[in-house]
C-alpha cells in the first residue's frame, strides 16, 4: 500500500486495465507521448506501445465515433475528453449514439466504453474547462455516470467502469487530481458502480454529496463534531443509477437531510436525489429537505468562481438552518 | 509605397478558385445512350453477373412501388424512396464482402437488405421494431442512421477496429449530398485517413436534401473533392450506370482493404419520389421539366438495352421477376404483422446488459402489467 494521489490512483487503475485485457484502448488528444495535459495517461504508450495508447486527430465527436465503430469491432475503448466542457461537441455521440446502442440491437450488441472526462471547479482555468455538465448525462438512459471523491474509489472505480460491458461516463475532479492523497492497494480491486458509500457516520443529520464537494462535507462533519452535532456524509458515488436506498436508510435514522452539489441548482443531481426523497422517505423527515447549489448562472469566469461555488461555509450554515428548523 | 496596379498578385485566388475540382472526371462504363464508352470493363463482366445486376435493380425498383402501396396503406412507418439510385446502391453493395462493415443512412435500407437484413426486418425496421435491427451474423453492418454524418465517425473506428484485428477487410458508409455538409462527415473521413484506415465513403448525391438543391448545400465543384482536405483519393462516377458504380466500388474496396487508406466515391444519381413516405412533396421544391432528363437517363432503361441487345433479357422475364418480387414482398410483409409486439419489459432489459437498480424495479413494477 502506497500513498497516491488521485490523479496516480486513476493512473493505476488505467494501468491495470491495459494490463488485464489487451482488447482495451486509450486514446484522445494528447494522451500519448504527452501522456495527458494532466499526465492521466503518463507512461502509459511507453509500456503498452502506440497500438494501444495513441493520440487521436482533434475532434470530439470523432474520437467517441471512433470508440463505437472500435467497440463494433470487439475492442474495449478508453477515450478521454480533455475537459468536459467539450462533449458538448460529442452529445450526439453520447445521448443519441452509444447509449442508444444495446436498446436498439435489442440487447444483441453492447458499446463497452468508458469515457474519462475531467470537470470541476477550482482550479482557475479558461472557460469550460470546469462547468459541472453532470445532468446532461444523468437524463440519458443506457448510460451510467460515476465520479470518485478521493484516490481509493478514483482506482476501484475507473476498473469497474472498464470491466462493465455498457457505456459509462468517468468524470474526474480536476481539483483533486493532486490536492488529495490518500492510501491505495497497489493490488487490483473494484468499487462497485451503483452503490453511494456512507463516508462519515452520523446520527443527527444527512448530507448527500460527490465529487469534491464530499470533502466539504467532512470538514462540516469535523468541525460540528467538537459542538456534538453527527453529521452523517454519504458520497453517490454514481450519479446515474443513483443508488437511494443508501439515503433513504440513513435519512430513517438522521430524520434530517441537506443535498449539495457543485453544480447549478436547476434540473441537477440534488433535483432528483430530493424528489426520490420526497416521494418515498418524506415521512422519516422532521425538517425540509435543504439544498446546497451554485447559482443558475453560467459557469463563472476564473476570478468569480471561489464566490460561486458552494463551500463548507454555505454546507455548514444549510446544516444548522436544517437542525433547528 | 503604392501598388503597381500591373504587377501580379503574391496569390491569384481566382484562378484557384477557378480549378478547383477540374480534375474530376466522372466515369463511366456505358453512357447515357448505353452506348460502351469502357470496352476492357465492359469485356470484364460475364452475361450471369449482367443479368444478376439487372435482377437486382429490378428488384429494387419493385421494392420502392411496393413500399409506397404499403405506405399509402398505412402498413408501414418511415420508409425512403430509392427510385432513381437502384445503380448507385445495388451497384455499391454488389462490390463488397458480407464480413465488410455496413455503416447505411436511412435511405440504403436495400443495401442493407442485401447485407445481411432480409425484406421482412427492413419492413420491422420501417415500422419501429427491433426486431428489424437484428441481422445475420454471416455480414457485418449496423442498422440505418437517422443522424445525418453519425455513421461516418462510427465507420471510421469499425475501419480502424478491423486494421487493429488485422483482418482483410473494410468498413463502408453512406450518405447523400446534405450529409457532406456535416461536421461528423468530415471528422470520420479525417480520422479514417489519420489512420490509414480501411474506409469506403459512398456519397450518394441525388441532388437533393430534402428539398434543398445540391448547389446550396456547398460551394465545392464536386462533392468528391471533400476528401482532398483529409488527403484521402476520390472519384466522381455516373450514379446512373451500375456498370461503373461496381467497378469502382470494387476498386476501391481492394485498395482499402489493401491497407492504403480511406476512399471516398460520389456518385451522380437522382431521387425520383419524395424525400420520404412522410407528406414530402417536391413539386414545391423542383418541376416536372428538371425531372425528365433524369427519367430519360434512368439506370433500369440503360442496363436493360444493353441486355435486350445481348438477347440475355425480355419485358417478359422482367414483368415475371417484378410479380415473383412482389408476391414476396407480400409474404414478407405478412411475416412482420406476424411479430409479437414489443413490451416495456423487453425495452428496459435492452437498456443496459446488467440492469440498474432503478431499470430492476421497473422491471419488476412492467412485468406486473405486461403479464396481464
Amino acid at each position: 500500500m502506497a500513498t497516491k494521489t488521485y490523479i496516480q490512483a486513476i493512473t493505476d487503475g488505467l494501468d491495470q486495465v491495459l494490463s488485464d485485457d489487451d482488447k482495451t484502448l486509450i486514446f484522445g488528444e494528447d494522451v500519448g507521448k504527452n501522456g495527458g495535459v494532466f499526465r492521466t495517461t503518463q507512461g502509459l504508450q511507453d509500456k503498452y506501445g502506440e497500438d494501444r495508447v495513441f493520440d487521436t486527430p482533434l475532434a470530439e465527436s470523432g474520437i467517441l465515433g471512433l470508440a463505437m465503430g472500435l467497440a463494433a469491432t470487439g475492442w474495449r475503448p478508453l477515450p478521454e475528453i480533455q475537459f468536459m466542457g467539450f462533449t458538448f461537441e460529442a452529445v450526439d455521440s453520447i445521448a443519441g449514439q452509444m447509449s442508444r446502442t444495446r436498446f436498439r440491437f435489442g440487447g444483441e450488441k453492447n458499446m463497452p466504453i468508458t469515457i474519462r472526462t475531467p470537470f470541476g471547479g477550482g482550479t482557475h482555468t479558461a472557460e469550460m474547462h470546469s462547468d459541472n455538465l453532470e445532468s446532461f448525462f444523468t437524463d440519458v438512459p443506457g448510460l451510467r455516470v460515476v465520479t470518485p471523491s478521493n484516490p481509493y474509489d478514483a482506482k476501484g472505480l475507473i476498473i469497474s467502469a472498464v470491466e462493465n460491458n455498457d457505456p459509462v461516463l468517468f468524470m474526474e475532479n480536476l481539483k483533486l487530481y493532486r490536492s488529495m492523497k490518500a492510501e491505495v492497494p497497489d493490488d487490483k480491486y473494484t468499487v462497485p458502480l451503483d452503490t453511494a458509500k456512507v463516508v462519515r457516520e452520523g446520527t443527527d443529520i444527512t448530507v448527500v454529496a460527490y465529487s469534491a464537494e464530499v470533502n466539504e462535507a467532512l470538514k462540516v462533519a469535523d468541525k460540528l463534531a467538537k459542538e456534538n452535532i453527527s453529521v452523517e456524509v454519504i458520497d453517490l458515488v454514481s450519479l446515474s443509477p443513483i443508488d437511494t436506498d443508501t439515503i433513504f436508510k440513513s435519512i430513517d435514522k438522521t430524520h434530517h437531510v441537506v443535498m449539495v452539489q457543485e453544480a447549478q441548482r436547476m434540473a441537477g443531481v440534488g433535483a432528483t436525489v430530493v424528489s426520490d426523497i420526497a416521494e418515498n422517505d418524506i415521512l422519516s423527515l422532521d425538517a425540509p429537505i435543504g439544498r446546497v447549489a451554485a447559482p443558475d448562472s453560467i459557469y463563472p469566469f476564473a476570478l468569480a468562481e471561489d464566490d460561486w461555488i458552494p463551500d463548507a461555509a454555505e454546507i455548514e450554515a444549510k446544516v444548522r438552518e436544517i437542525l433547528t428548523y | 509605397m503604392a501598388n503597381n496596379d500591373s504587377s501580379k498578385p503574391i496569390v491569384d485566388f481566382a484562378a484557384i478558385k477557378e480549378n478547383l475540382g477540374s480534375e474530376y472526371k466522372m466515369v463511366q462504363v456505358l453512357d447515357g445512350s448505353a452506348k460502351v464508352v469502357n470496352q476492357e470493363v465492359f469485356d470484364s463482366f460475364s452475361d450471369e453477373q449482367l443479368v444478376d445486376f439487372m435482377k437486382k435493380m429490378v428488384w429494387e425498383r419493385a421494392l420502392h412501388e411496393q413500399t409506397m402501396s404499403f405506405s399509402r396503406q398505412g402498413r408501414l412507418g418511415f420508409y425512403a424512396p430509392t427510385a432513381g439510385e437502384e445503380a448507385s446502391e445495388m451497384g455499391s453493395v454488389s462490390a463488397f464482402e458480407p464480413q465488410d462493415f455496413l455503416f447505411p443512412a436511412y435511405r440504403d435500407l436495400p443495401q442493407l437488405i442485401q447485407h445481411g437484413g432480409s425484406v421482412e426486418k427492413g419492413f420491422l425496421w420501417s415500422r419501429g421494431h427491433v426486431k428489424g435491427n437484428q441481422y445475420d451474423p454471416k455480414y457485418r453492418a449496423w442498422m440505418p442512421q437517422i443522424i445525418i454524418g453519425a455513421q461516418f465517425v462510427e465507420a471510421a473506428g469499425a475501419a480502424l477496429g478491423i486494421k487493429k484485428n488485422g483482418e482483410n477487410n473494410v468498413a463502408f458508409v453512406y450518405t447523400g449530398d446534405g450529409g457532406t455538409s456535416q461536421g461528423d462527415t468530415y471528422e470520420g473521413l479525417n480520422f479514417a485517413g489519420a489512420f490509414q484506415a480501411p474506409l469506403v465513403a459512398i456519397i450518394q448525391n441525388n441532388g437533393f436534401a430534402i428539398s434543398v438543391p445540391r448547389k446550396k448545400q456547398t460551394a465545392a465543384t464536386t462533392l468528391a473533392q471533400k476528401a482532398v482536405a483529409a488527403g484521402t483519393p476520390s472519384v466522381q462516377v455516373d450514379g446512373m450506370d451500375i456498370l461503373a458504380v461496381y467497378s469502382v466500388a470494387k476498386a476501391a474496396r481492394e485498395y482499402a482493404a489493401a491497407g492504403n487508406g480511406p476512399v471516398l466515391i460520389e456518385t451522380l444519381t437522382y431521387r425520383y419520389g419524395a424525400h420520404s413516405s412522410a407528406g414530402d412533396d417536391p413539386s414545391r421544391y423542383r418541376t416536372k421539366e428538371e425531372e425528365k432528363p433524369w427519367h430519360d437517363n434512368d439506370p433500369l432503361i440503360r442496363l436493360r438495352k444493353v441486355l435486350e441487345d445481348k438477347g440475355l433479357w425480355s419485358d417478359q422475364q422482367e414483368s415475371d421477376y417484378v410479380d415473383e418480387c412482389k408476391t414476396q414482398f407480400k409474404a414478407d410483409l405478412k411475416a412482420a404483422d406476424a411479430e409479437p409486439k414489443q413490451t416495456n419489459v423487453e425495452m428496459l432489459k435492452n437498456t443496459f446488459e446488467v440492469p440498474t437498480p432503478n431499470i430492476k424495479a421497473q422491471i419488476a413494477e412492467f412485468e406486473a402489467k405486461e403479464s396481464k
